[in-house]
């Protein structure tokens, strides 16, 4: 059965009818061809799926397309603004935060979901913030160095 | 570094350069940063191609049966199934998985192969094991329609575990080796290892399981392949760290193709560890199916699949005995390892537990009588096969954990224990076939013992102890052969293959540099750590430099990136390439200045003449190649595009030593790292941000190893308990400390670079320090890997 869904994706107007078992991370992939979002497991625990559905760090696998409806998402490709990088994707960078890629979205959209609720995280609290996104490449150090270093300059 | 020909040829280690002036040594930012950073990378289940279809497969649920009857024609008729094939569908010309290194035996036969079928025939050998493809519209319907395939299966009995595979009556894994031996390989003299053992003043012997480990890179494995019937081709986009070796096992050995006709891409790759090397039943039966389709074939795999049939890690039982003289010399090593090789030998399996395991066994120290027995395992489960470190972890945990233990039982202090055996004259023969060209293994063990402030260390322990902890530290002092290898002596050892890499690097008339490589990045940054390599020695800015890689259609025939190869093999291949390029430079400046070749230097992207003000900058020359209207055209061909393959005289050997801390409640065992410290000696260092980087994320996963991960198989019914990540425990930022790392430079003496490898470094030494400490801590002599807090609270408990 088929469901309409609407709803704001990187500001842009979205409207689509979409099976009522569509995840929203497959929405944002095989509908939208938004494939910045990432899927890395199937049991809601690396992450690498995570985006902003209302200002707050969403793993999109773990949500219905449908239950998206009227929401406001940002997917990592709508945070860099007429070419200049979001200060946390640009923290990422500087900070050699990111190897393969593969988990960087959920972890850049975990980071700045943080920033909300934290403007002045310790180490501590930063990597319980990361607890639900997984890294197999750069052991976490240089990722909390970076998250540290986004939010400070989001500030 | 702009003249590859002289080295440093010193063996005291240097601290790297504090502030380069070119781009060698630069702690620039990572040029392939940008495209993941905003979603544009592309990695295999990104691609969405025209007509797409979708693969799912059909698995065993159990760890061993017979396959009596398997029923399609339900599931067939399910909305939106294109096709459905079993192992009965399979013609009986497609091979089975190769493997790529034969074992040969203490008893000189070659080690069992038995068949790798690509989907399962009569039987299934583990949970996982795949058994039926569904291909349809869509992944719902290809999951829906595998669902209604009825199998009919007989279970038999299952073995897991190589101390019960071996038993006598254990059920066999395979008819052809009743009991379930691949092969019993030996290296070392056994005598001479005998001999020391019985002037032995003291002897350290430990037992003890090296755990296995699910690589988990956090991309899936993911496949697209795609059949062109205007030209009779296939294209084949793979998570995969070597796309040549990939299409020429997959064409040459199993499915009979024309290798030209198979192009094979790795696109963006989300991590490997070694997972992603193999020739994998997956993608090779969606390449054959595409052509039955007529439409390109997708399959990602779902973590869970990952869990069953990704190859794993490690899975050793080993019995390790070291003999010393009573000033703690030591005499002799002696090593006894049962070694896993799960249901079927994946594409490396075999050399993993031998090659690059015993070879390893001298580490750091002049022991003089080393021997080693391994015996290679079927059981049923997943394959086993190469993950970061690949023998070498296992090799130093034996080496390390011994060593510790010795001095614990000797009373002589760790670092005191080394020392009075660390090998200081090179080149250095070991009596395990290796030939070490340099090190300075003092140096790394001074840097690491400052580093963790080991002089402070009793004042932290007395602190914790005022808080009724444990504190403990643990060295690892280890060594690893990397920059595999040379293709002469991986040949007489048993490799199926050869083991140099190549490289491209084409000049644009407007001076922009592309190079071709065939090394793979899969998180390592090569377009970054190559771009600036090339960039120093053509004196071009590292923005001129583009980095392609993973496409057999676009680079040159290479052998892909493992075993902490990329720079020291592949980055001389491009090396070579460029020395290439500057001769025909120069002949083409010398044209237009008229005067000799030999007169011309290259130096800072500009030719010149010695003694005169005349010069031509790289542009003008690259310029000139492409519109040669004033050119020798006589002795010169036009263009400046020259490709190398570069095959090594020897393995480096990166060494270094780790320090942890640890500090331990007594009341719950649990375990905190609190200090990790890694000095490493990689030679040369190119781009030291990257390097740090790699040792952190070694480190993590020696660390995951230590602590929190371990594949378990239930030794009853086979089946896999750590089958998703509520159960197998990733390392996650809580677990983890910041780490604490350094290098120290002697620069490898064969390589143009004078590098070493960097990439497996952290997984290889941080298990043994982080279980020295934790013995350290608790004062006993071994605790089981992974050291959960219920393992800690036993071995506390045990110690009454």
């Amino acid at each position: 059965m088929k469901i309409s869904v609407s709803l704001t994706v990187n500001g842009k107007p979205v409207a689509a009818e979409v099976e009522a078992r569509t995840l929203l991370v497959q929405f944002l992939r095989e509908n939208l061809q938004l494939t910045g979002t990432h899927v890395g497991c199937d049991t809601a625990q690396c992450g690498a799926c995570t985006i902003l559905v209302d200002g707050k760090a969403v793993k999109s696998c773990n949500m219905l397309a449908v239950q998206a409806q009227g929401a406001k998402l940002t997917t990592i490709e709508g945070l860099a603004a007429n070419g200049e990088l979001h200060p946390m994707q640009e923290a990422f960078k500087r900070h050699h935060g990111l190897q393969c890629g593969f988990c960087t979205p959920g972890m850049v959209m975990t980071a700045i979901g943080l920033s909300a609720q934290n403007k002045n995280p310790t180490e501590a609290q930063i990597r319980e913030a990361l607890d639900g996104n997984f890294c197999r490449c750069t052991g976490y150090h240089n990722i909390v160095k970076a998250v540290k270093s986004g939010i400070e300059e989001m500030a | 570094m702009t003249d590859t020909t002289v080295r440093e040829k010193s063996t005291t280690a240097k601290s790297p350069a504090a502030a380069p002036t070119g781009p060698m040594g630069a702690r620039l930012q990572r040029k392939e940063d940008m495209r993941f950073l905003t979603g544009a990378g592309q990695y295999t289940d990104d691609v969405k191609l025209a007509n797409q279809s979708y693969a799912y497969f059909l698995r065993s649920p159990h760890a061993h049966a017979r396959i009596k009857s398997i029923r399609t024609e339900k599931a067939a008729g399910a909305s939106g199934v294109l096709a459905i094939y079993t192992g009965n569908d399979i013609p009986a010309t497609v091979g089975g998985l190769p493997c790529g290194w034969l074992i040969t035996g203490t008893d000189g036969k070659p080690m069992k192969e038995p068949k790798h079928p690509i989907l399962a025939q009569g039987k299934v050998r583990h949970v996982g094991d795949q058994l039926a493809l569904v291909v349809a519209d869509s992944l719902d319907q290809a999951r829906a329609a595998a669902e209604m395939i009825e199998v009919d299966y007989e279970p038999l009995p299952a073995v897991v575990d190589v101390r019960d595979a071996l038993k006598k009556g254990a059920p066999a894994v395979h008819d052809e080796a009743p009991d379930n031996v691949c092969y019993v390989w030996a290296l070392g003299d056994k005598a001479a290892v005998d001999a020391g053992f019985a002037k032995a003043a003291h002897v350290t012997t430990l037992e003890f399981v090296n755990n296995r480990l699910i690589p988990n890179a956090i991309e899936p494995r993911a496949c697209n392949a795609a059949y062109n019937r205007a030209d009779d081709s296939y294209t084949l986009y793979v998570s995969n760290q070597n796309p040549h070796v990939e299409r020429l096992l997959m064409t040459a050995f199993v499915l009979g193709l024309p290798e030209h006709r198979v192009r094979v891409i790795a696109p963006d790759v989300g991590g490997g560890f070694g997972s992603k090397i193999y020739l994998y039943a997956e993608e090779t039966v969606c390449v054959w199916a595409s052509k039955q389709v007529g439409r390109p074939i997708k399959w990602t795999a779902d973590r869970s699949e990952a869990f069953v049939s990704d190859a794993h890690g490690r899975d050793h039982v080993t019995k390790a005995e070291l003999a010393l003289d009573k000033d703690g010399k030591f005499i002799a090593m002696r090593v006894k390892t049962s070694a896993a090789m799960g249901a079927y030998l994946s594409t490396f399996a075999s050399c993993i537990p031998t090659i690059l395991y015993a070879t390893l066994l001298a580490g750091q120290y002049t022991t003089p009588a080393i021997h080693c027995e391994v015996t290679a395992v079927f059981t049923n489960t997943a394959p086993v096969d190469a993950y970061r470190g690949a023998g070498r972890p296992e090799a130093t945990y034996v080496v390390e954990r011994l060593v510790a233990t010795a001095a614990t039982e000797m009373k002589i202090a760790q670092d005191e224990l080394r020392r009075r055996n660390f090998i200081r004259t090179f080149p250095y023969s070991t009596p395990v076939a290796l030939t070490y060209d340099i090190g300075d293994y003092d140096a790394c063990l001074n840097g690491a013992m400052e580093l963790a402030d080991v002089p402070g260390f009793p004042q932290r322990k007395a602190e914790a102890a005022r808080r009724g902890k444990l504190r403990g530290l643990g060295y690892a002092s280890y060594i690893e052969a990397c920059g595999l290898a040379p293709s002469n002596i991986a040949g007489a050892l048993g490799a199926r293959a050869g083991l140099f890499e190549a490289g491209e690097v084409r000049v644009h008339p407007t001076g922009k540099v592309t190079v071709f490589t065939g090394s793979h990045s899969h998180g390592q940054g090569h377009e970054t750590t190559f771009s600036q390599v090339v960039a120093a020695r053509l004196g071009i800015p590292v923005d001129d430099v583009d980095v392609v890689h993973g496409d057999t259609d676009r680079i040159p025939f290479g052998m892909g990136t493992y075993g902490s190869r990329s720079l020291s093999v592949g980055g001389a291949a491009i090396v070579k390439a460029m020395d290439k390029i500057v001769a025909k430079g120069r002949k083409i400046a010398a044209h237009l200045m008229e005067v000799s070749d030999v007169d011309v230097e290259f130096q800072d992207g500009k030719f010149t003449v010695k003694g005169t003000d005349k010069s031509k900058t790289f542009g003008e020359v690259a310029l000139t190649a492409y519109v040669p209207h004033n050119y020798p055209l006589d002795k010169l061909e036009p263009g400046l595009d020259e490709t190398a393959f570069y095959d090594p005289t020897n393995f480096t050997y990166p060494a270094g030593t780790h320090i942890c801390e640890v500090e331990v409640d007594p009341q719950t065992g649990e375990t905190r790292i609190v200090n990790f410290t890694a000095v490493d000696d990689f030679g040369n260092i190119v781009n030291p941000m990257i390097v740090e980087g790699q040792v952190h994320g070694g480190v993590a996963q020696g660390i995951g190893q230590a602590l929190l991960e371990g594949c378990v198989y239930d030794r009853e019914s086979g089946q896999l308990l750590t089958g998703s990540y509520m159960d197998y425990a990733m390392p996650r930022a809580a677990d983890l400390p910041n780490f604490k790392v350094d290098t120290r430079v002697t620069a490898c003496t064969h390589n143009p670079l004078g590098v070493k490898g960097c990439g497996e470094a952290g997984a290889i030494g941080a298990p043994a320090a982080v279980m020295n400490a934790i013995c350290d801590a608790v004062g006993v002599k071994d605790v089981e890997m992974p050291a959960t807090s219920e393992r800690v609270w036993r071995a506390i408990r045990s110690k009454g």
